[in-house]
């Protein structure tokens, strides 16, 4: 049928944004953690462009991007990177698999922490995060920090003073975008 | 001038000395602030991988509550450059086109906020450097930092994607100001090199090689000025495990107006120095020999 409406293709606007991406490959000579990422940006650009959600969530590498925007800043043909990179960030953490979903989770406990305190609580973010992770030796790779801060009394149980401001704000949010 | 100060979340905690300073040198400056009230998160960089709106509705929250409260032309004043940007990028994208303007305000509508771009956001920098300016600043100078070597350190989001007030690839907004306190600049060429922001808590690995590489390329420095305090973090707490194996040096890390106060002759205690995790003591008695030198 000619009218059907084919399956939300979940990379669209990447693809889109995309389109004018010609290969130089500034963007991978400029990042300063391609040399962690198991693809290039590069790479990643032309299996966007090509829509291929499962080879990209194979990989890593947009897991990486710390948004330092050096790519953004330099690309010749002027395309958003960095706000590509937290897009794929978001469709794999929501179309993708498991694996999706638990590098997804420091920013959803992020978002969670904000919406509950509406001020984030780094302590009580960092617990909840090293929590849902369940590796005992990432908490234990934090510990000596947390005892710096501890020490320097910057560890502290969470602040109530503006909790449940933002709740109106998430909710209205949560309602446009269950819309869109 | 009055700025509506938009302190930003890490500034309450882990950088709470880079609240005290901010406070003290501006006021010491003769320049008021007023913090915006009932001011929440602005979403950090942590927002965008999960929701689109809220990256713009959180900030933009916090510039309606300043607008509400100061009125048309009030200058947000933001000392973390996640914060700053956020807030700007509500500026530059979000309000000027009006399907997204329509967008964010009907998210802002739930608390009965309205926002179209009327406020200016600022960085303390640009403030520091371009409405107080070198000269003022030099004036309040009675502890000159002579002999003190400082590399400047920008990082990302100050001037990234938008350099509104510095060359994004060569920044050196902040060494005039170092020659003010007359501080010798530490030349690096990586002032605007990532630190690993967030990555630190996801992707240690990476994370730890940037600091490494600053920490490497700073080595000759006393101690490395920082304006985020993202970055004053993975430099400071993470130093000795990005160093593991190099035979470099640790350094001292300060926030910029932490050096401001010294050389203004104000308490380190006061500018919150005590708090921070990387000053060596003999950095900050070289620092504040010079007092009682003058005094
Ligand atoms: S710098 Fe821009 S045009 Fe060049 S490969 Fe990267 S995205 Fe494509
Ligand atoms: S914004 Fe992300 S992808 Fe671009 S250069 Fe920085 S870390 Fe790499």
């Amino acid at each position: 049928m000619l009218h059907e409406t084919r399956p939300a293709e979940p990379l669209s606007g990447v693809r889109d944004t995309l389109s004018a991406c010609m290969q130089c490959g500034t963007c991978s000579a400029s990042c300063p953690n391609a040399a962690f990422m198991d693809m290039t940006p590069r790479k990643l650009w032309r299996l966007a462009q090509l829509g291929m959600l499962d080879e990209i969530e194979r990989s890593e590498a947009f897991w990486l991007c710390s948004s330092c925007y050096t790519c953004t800043l330099r690309c010749p043909r002027g395309l958003p990177l960095t706000q590509v990179m937290a897009e794929i960030k978001r469709v794999v953490a929501v179309h993708g698999g498991r694996t999706g979903r638990r590098h997804g989770n420091f920013y959803r406990l992020f978002l969670n922490n904000v919406e509950k305190y509406g001020r984030v609580q780094e302590s009580t973010l960092m617990t909840c995060y090293l929590a849902a992770m369940g590796s005992p030796s990432l908490a234990l790779s934090f510990a000596p920090v947390g005892l710096k801060l501890a020490a320097k009394g910057k560890m502290h149980p969470p602040h109530s003073a503006m909790k449940g401001t933002l709740k109106p704000l998430f909710a209205k949010v949560r309602e446009m975008e269950a819309r869109s | 001038m009055n700025y509506a100060y938009y302190p930003g979340c890490s500034l309450t905690a882990s950088a709470v000395e880079y609240d005290l300073s901010t406070r003290l040198v501006l006021e010491h400056l003769g320049e008021q602030l007023t913090e915006i009230e009932d001011w929440t998160c602005c979403g950090a960089s942590a927002v965008e991988p999960v929701s689109r709106l809220l990256t713009r509705a959180l900030p933009a929250r916090n510039l309606a509550l300043a607008l509400a409260q100061g009125g048309k032309d009030t200058q947000v004043l933001a000392p973390c450059s996640a914060c700053y940007l956020n807030l700007l990028r509500v500026n530059r994208e979000a309000v000027s086109d009006v399907a997204s303007r329509a967008e964010l305000n009907e998210a802002l509508s739930s608390e009965a906020l309205a926002y179209a771009g009327e406020v200016r956001v600022r960085h303390l920098l640009d403030v520091l450097l371009n409405d107080i300016g070198v000269e003022r600043i030099g004036e309040k100078v009675v502890n000159p930092l002579e002999g003190i070597r400082i590399a400047p350190y920008y990082g990302c989001q100050i001037l990234r994607p938008y350099p509104v007030f510095d060359d994004a690839e060569h920044p050196v907004s902040m060494e005039s100001l170092l020659q003010a306190m007359d501080a010798t600049v530490h030349e690096w060429g990586l002032g605007g090199r990532c630190c690993g922001a967030s990555l630190m808590a996801t992707n240690q690995a990476a994370a730890l090689a940037s600091v490494r590489g600053l920490l490497e390329a700073a080595q000759g420095a006393d101690a490395i000025a920082t304006v985020c305090p993202m970055c004053q973090m993975n430099l400071e707490a993470y130093q000795s495990r990005a160093l593991d194996g190099s035979s470099a040096r640790k350094l001292s890390i300060l926030y910029l107006p932490q050096l401001l106060a010294l050389s203004f002759g104000l308490e380190s205690k006061q500018a919150g120095i005590h708090r921070n995790l990387a000053v060596s003591s003999d950095f900050l008695t070289r620092c504040k020999q010079r007092v009682s030198a003058v005094a």
